[in-house]
């Protein structure tokens, strides 16, 4: 008889190192893309707590949605966070024209390449983008 | 059983050969003993099996645990052979499945350094060592490296995995003739022997019991794509595909078209069933 019992190291998360390139791809598709879904609502969260206009303070430059960006701006973490940001939409944005291709059944057997070159796409996008961040041009 | 168990278990693994050898050689009788220590002597090399023990019928082997036994290696020898080496000359209870040995019965489907392969088709020399062998994953294990395959029949018979055309020709000896361009287009996709593998491969699968899988969902594009079928049972079979744990569950990982030892692309023709259920259903009016 069948028995069903805890596999153990069969069937454990342990066994990630034995991931292949598509599940990688699976993987960090779902959580970039609830990343940007918790981005969305923090974002909308942060940037509703500074409207309302006063059209003198708007002409000086010292509006609260101004000022409020500035003082978020000056925070080192917050250019971090925008990088990180940058990176996971680059990501979700290239894994997703790769998923696309995958639906309309194009090019299957490369699925792997297409997730290394998305993969890499990110990163230089990512690094092309440092300057500008670190930068903390407004 | 738990990773922890594994560990215990494997108190083998900073061992010697020759302890190992002894340690397990040790209930075999004097003739046995003296003939695996002349084929290990003999050969140029030996590899080490880690095999996965479990029989729930035996008192002391209840707890699932790992053996390990040390082959002598040839050049050419596949997992099967070394398994069928241990079975024969140290633990004639030893179980797992085999019978063509050339990769045609889908029988020996394994779990073989964390990926599932099929024994007779993987060779020794390919694999780091020691060689870790276990039943498939996301079965129910029967005894040692025997799993439940079951349900994986029953998924497969779920998609009607037979020949249904519409209409017979006329002649009651008439051939149903294919064109070759269909022919090429369903050729892969009959290559399947049923061994399983893409099935305890798949995440989607594991987590739910009714989805078909994707050796049954290649079953159905084999006939669903065959034009000799006919338009009527063509919807009957896209109506089986896309029920709720049909294709829609395919998270497109791949890991069924990597472990496949036929090389079936098995992901693309998910993704074509699920085009073609699209195409049928869509409507402009
Ligand atoms: C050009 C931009 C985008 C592209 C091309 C894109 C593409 C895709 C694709 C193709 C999928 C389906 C993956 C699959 O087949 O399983 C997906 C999933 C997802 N996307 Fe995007 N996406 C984009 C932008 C966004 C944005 C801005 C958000 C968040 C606000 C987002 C959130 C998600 C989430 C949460 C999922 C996963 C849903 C699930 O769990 O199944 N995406 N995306
Ligand atoms: S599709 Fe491939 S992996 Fe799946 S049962 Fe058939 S031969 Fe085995
Ligand atoms: S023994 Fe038949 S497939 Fe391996």
């Amino acid at each position: 008889m069948s028995q069903s019992y805890d596999r153990g190291t069969v069937e454990s998360f342990g066994r990630w190192l034995e991931f292949k390139p598509g599940m990688w791809a699976w993987i960090l598709h779902k959580l970039t893309g609830w990343i940007l879904v918790g981005y969305l609502f923090t974002h909308i969260a942060v940037l509703s707590t500074a409207t309302g206009v006063d059209p003198a303070a708007a002409a000086a430059g010292n509006d609260i949605y101004t000022t409020t960006l500035q003082s978020l701006e000056e925070l080192l973490i917050v250019r971090f966070l925008e990088i990180g940001l940058l990176t996971v939409a680059v990501f979700h944005i290239l894994n997703g024209i790769r998923l696309l291709f995958v639906d309309l059944g194009l090019g299957l057997d490369r699925q792997d390449v297409s997730f290394y070159v998305s993969l890499i796409m990110t990163a230089l996008i990512t690094l092309a983008s440092l300057p500008t961040f670190l930068g903390g041009v407004l | 059983m738990s990773t922890e168990i594994q560990q215990e278990t494997e108190t083998t693994e900073e061992q010697s050969p020759e302890q190992i050898r002894e340690e397990v050689a040790e209930d075999l009788s004097e003739k046995r003993r003296e003939q695996i220590q002349e084929d290990l002597e003999s050969a140029e090399k030996t590899v080490q099996l880690k095999v996965f023990r479990y029989d729930p019928e035996i008192e002391g082997k209840e707890e699932p645990r790992f053996d390990s036994f040390t082959v002598p290696f040839h050049r050419g020898m596949t997992v099967l052979d070394a398994l069928i080496y241990a079975r024969d000359r140290y633990d004639s209870s030893l179980t797992f499945r085999h019978s063509c040995r050339q990769a045609v019965c889908g029988s020996d489907a394994l779990f073989i350094n964390g990926q599932q392969r099929l024994g007779c088709k993987t060779q020794m020399g390919d694999l780091e060592h020691p060689v870790r062998i276990e039943p498939l994953p996301h079965q129910d294990v029967v005894k040692d490296l025997v799993v439940d395959m079951q349900h994986f029949y029953d998924q497969m018979h779920a998609v009607e995995p037979y020949f249904d055309p519409d209409e017979l020709p006329d002649g009651e000896l008439e051939e149903q003739h294919q064109t070759p361009e269909n022919r090429e287009k369903v050729k892969l996709s009959t290559r399947c022997i049923w061994c399983g593998a893409c099935m305890s491969s798949c995440n989607i699968a594991a987590g739910d019991n009714e989805y078909l899988g994707p050796a049954a969902i290649n079953k159905a594009y084999r006939f669903a794509m065959d034009e000799r079928e006919g338009s009527d049972r063509k919807q009957e079979r896209l109506r089986i595909i896309e029920q709720e744990h049909g294709v829609w569950r395919c998270q497109t990982q791949f890991s069924c078209t990597e472990v496949c030892p036929k090389d079936i692309p098995l992901t693309e023709h998910i993704q074509a069933l699920k085009r073609e259920s699209i195409k049928n259903n869509l409507k402009f009016w």
